[in-house]
């Protein structure tokens, strides 16, 4: 298939394979931040290809995963209610809150439906003008144009029905925070090559100054993250910490300037509770105040429901790259996909999850070569 | 670690309190709800086989029994419709026990205010099907519930075949060593059901592969009766019949990602939609575990019946991972193919 053969070619691999062992006189730790990339990682066992000097440690990019507890219980009350129509992204459905999850209020009666688009919701908001139709948006950067643009035609057609429970958070506050952490080990960034098709890499370029941490910005098949692997190890043997572009055919310096503009019109940076790791500062997005009467949590009067973090397993250390998820006691035991105990299990791009469907037959990575 | 009352994580979905769709997905949870709600009540061991039919002796005859209901929407899409799907499930389950089928029963729950128009075509579908088989449609029933207490046209069929003289089909019989055989593509009923609900358009069309497997299977059995179990990959894909054989066998099973064949459409729409072919439902494909020196005639005669054409070698069973299955990547990697804890895609079949 075109597009995609060329990044999935064996023979690529081998000797991009090849190149990276060739290049490594040191053990280094590298982290991808996106789920999509630890996905593709884990799925094709990438790290068994790369012998033990390069260790992969998995970020806090599961948007999935890093919703906090209160957020998912707000979404419960809302589609709870027996006039909503609350559409959500399928795999939001499974995770859980404090005492249910989406899929539950389903079985209920609830009228909760799946979308792989916020302008899904904007059509049903149209066609049953008497209900309210609440979009579940969750996500990166990467979601934010489409579900921004979403309130924004909701407002130009003055559709009054249609709300949305926003749970936005941003990558580089999560990067800084754990690059401020003590305990860091992390030497080399693999950069979400979707996020900055959106948001360009200038943030990452001043991360990568401040912190004298190299970044790779990479894409989501098995040969652009080797093709990332062997930059950044090429960078950090040669001590240089600058920020290179890997996923050129999607990502340019400046990123998408038009669909900033309409994610700043809509949304403003708010500090945000991180699922598994806590609050960071100017870490999200919520909608900004001339955008009140299409807030969710403002129309269902839910914004005063709190939900205390769990004492969670181990995912903070996991989605800090400071554990592995087989180094948990509760992996693949009492902790899987269908019974998950922390944020990183409840999403397939989780990478507890990940490691779980994949993997879980393998020693430890880094083990075997 | 702390004391796990403390988690405020609820119980696991397996052991809630109502259905989910995913109870239907044909996949972990549906395994669970057959393990803990109805096995304990129904007292059978021929059902405790779990066999996608029944078969056992009658008289000197060896007669497979089997049942399936079909709640697809939409009622009519490229490649078949609810009417004739019915048909080659149930004849489908039937030929996975080697049977050649008999007769069907047709059971359908009608939704209130649907157009007699719609049913006469379902009808006639289901009976060019049956024609084609051949397969006798010889009783049924019709029930009518309330506007909202359906959706449109349920049909539910059972099916009676003989199992001819000399063939043995198990999961039971399967050993380390056999060789795993795939009839064709994958994926196709569940993306062009899916293609179909969702608006979907392809630069080529798609159909469902619907279709009866009974002659191919016949064609397979007359060159060897080496044949250990067959399973049609509907629900839960591929990944949960090659699963459901680990499991039952006790035995591992490997498979080559790249000897699976998918189709462009269906590959590009998995893309899309972020879905993985290996769990996407077929409706006209089967899986053999065969010994590994008929392997190579099985095949010869696959590939000679139309349904199928593109039959491959896709994988071994093995007795150094028992109860997984593995999938190993042109990378030279490998990686479990997991059964779905629940639904990939809500109600395709």
């Amino acid at each position: 298939m075109k597009y995609l053969d060329e990044y999935r070619d064996p023979a690529l691999a081998r000797r991009l394979v090849a190149e990276i062992r060739r290049s490594v006189t040191r053990p280094w730790v590298l982290m991808e931040i996106c789920g999509g990339q630890t996905h593709t990682l884990v799925k094709y066992g990438i790290e068994e290809l790369l012998g033990s000097q390069i260790e992969l440690v998995h970020g806090p990019g599961c948007p999935v995963c890093v919703t906090p507890l209160e957020i998912v219980d707000k979404a419960i009350a809302i589609a709870s209610i027996p006039e909503v129509i609350f559409v959500s992204y399928g795999d939001m459905l499974r995770v859980p809150g404090s005492h249910s999850d989406l899929f539950r209020v389903k079985a209920a009666g609830g009228d909760v439906r799946i979308a792989y688009s916020p302008m899904d919701a904007l059509r049903l908001a149209r066609e049953n003008p008497q209900r309210p139709v609440v979009f579940f948006a969750v996500g990166f950067e990467t979601t934010a144009p489409a579900n921004s643009t979403a309130v924004w035609q909701a407002k130009r057609e003055g559709l009054r029905n249609f709300s949305m429970l926003v749970s936005h958070v941003l990558v580089p506050p999560a990067i800084r925070l754990l690059l401020e952490q003590s305990a860091n080990r992390v030497q080399g960034f693999i950069a979400p090559g979707h996020v900055c098709t959106v948001m360009g890499y200038e943030e990452y370029e001043e991360l990568a100054r401040r912190y004298k941490v190299p970044f790779v910005v990479g894409g989501f098949e098995p040969l652009d993250l080797l093709e990332a692997i062997l930059l950044l190890v090429r960078q950090l043997e040669e001590g240089r910490a600058q920020v290179e572009n890997q996923y050129v055919r999607s990502v340019s310096r400046g990123g998408n300037e038009a669909a900033r503009r309409r994610m700043m019109e809509v949304f403003e940076v708010v500090d945000r509770n991180w699922r598994g790791i806590g609050p960071i500062a100017q870490s999200g997005y919520r909608l900004r105040p001339e955008y009140a009467a299409f807030d969710a949590e403002k129309i269902f009067g839910v914004e005063t429901i709190s939900a205390p973090e769990p004492p969670e397993c181990i995912s903070a250390l996991v989605l800090q790259g400071l554990k592995k998820p087989v180094d948990c006691p509760m992996f693949g035991t009492r902790c899987t996909p269908a019974t998950p105990m922390g944020a990183p299990m409840v999403s397939s791009e989780g990478a507890c999850a990940a490691y779980y469907q994949y993997r879980r037959h393998a020693a430890p990575p880094g083990a075997q070569t | 670690m702390s004391d796990p009352i403390q988690f405020t994580c609820p119980l696991p979905l397996a052991v809630g309190d109502r259905i989910v769709l995913g109870h239907g997905s044909g996949g972990r949870l549906s395994a669970e709800l057959l393990r803990d709600v109805f096995l304990p009540f129904f007292h059978s061991p021929i059902l405790n086989r779990l066999d996608d039919q029944a078969v056992f002796e009658f008289r000197g005859a060896r007669l497979a029994f089997t049942t399936d209901s079909f709640v697809v929407k939409p009622l009519f899409f490229r490649g078949g419709d609810i009417g004739s799907l019915a048909v080659h499930g149930t004849v489908n389950d039937l030929a996975m026990g080697g049977a050649t089928p008999l007769y069907l029963s047709a059971g359908f729950i009608l939704e209130e205010g649907l157009e007699i128009e719609t049913l006469r075509r379902v009808a006639e579908s289901m009976g060019r099907a049956a024609d084609d088989i051949p397969v006798e449609i010889v009783t049924g029933d019709t029930k009518v519930v309330e506007k909202g207490s359906g959706d449109g046209v349920f049909i539910n069929t059972t099916g009676i075949g003989l199992v001819p003289e000399g063939v043995r089909l198990s999961p039971a019989l399967v050993r380390p060593g056999d060789l795993v055989l795939l009839s064709g593509p994958i994926g196709d009923h569940g993306i062009a059901i899916l293609a179909e609900r969702e608006g979907i358009e392809f630069s080529t069309l798609l159909d469902s592969d619907s279709a009866p497997l009974h002659g191919l299977v016949a064609a397979m059995l007359a060159v060897s009766l080496d044949i250990r179990a067959m399973r049609d990959p509907t629900r839960g894909g591929l990944s949960s019949a090659l699963n459901e054989i680990a499991s039952r066998a006790g035995v591992g099973i490997t498979i080559e990602e790249s000897a699976i064949p998918v189709r462009e459409e269906v590959r590009g729409a998995c893309e899309m939609l972020g879905l993985d072919p290996l769990y996407v439902a077929n409706e006209g494909k089967l899986v053999a575990f065969v010994a590994p020196h008929a392997a190579e005639s099985v095949l010869a005669a696959m590939r000679r019946h139309p349904q199928g054409r593109d039959a491959v070698l896709i994988g071994a069973v093995t007795d150094t991972h028992p109860e997984l299955v593995l999938l190993r990547t042109p990378f030279g990697t490998t990686r479990i193919v997991d059964m779905l804890p629940g639904d990939q895609l809500p109600r395709i079949c």
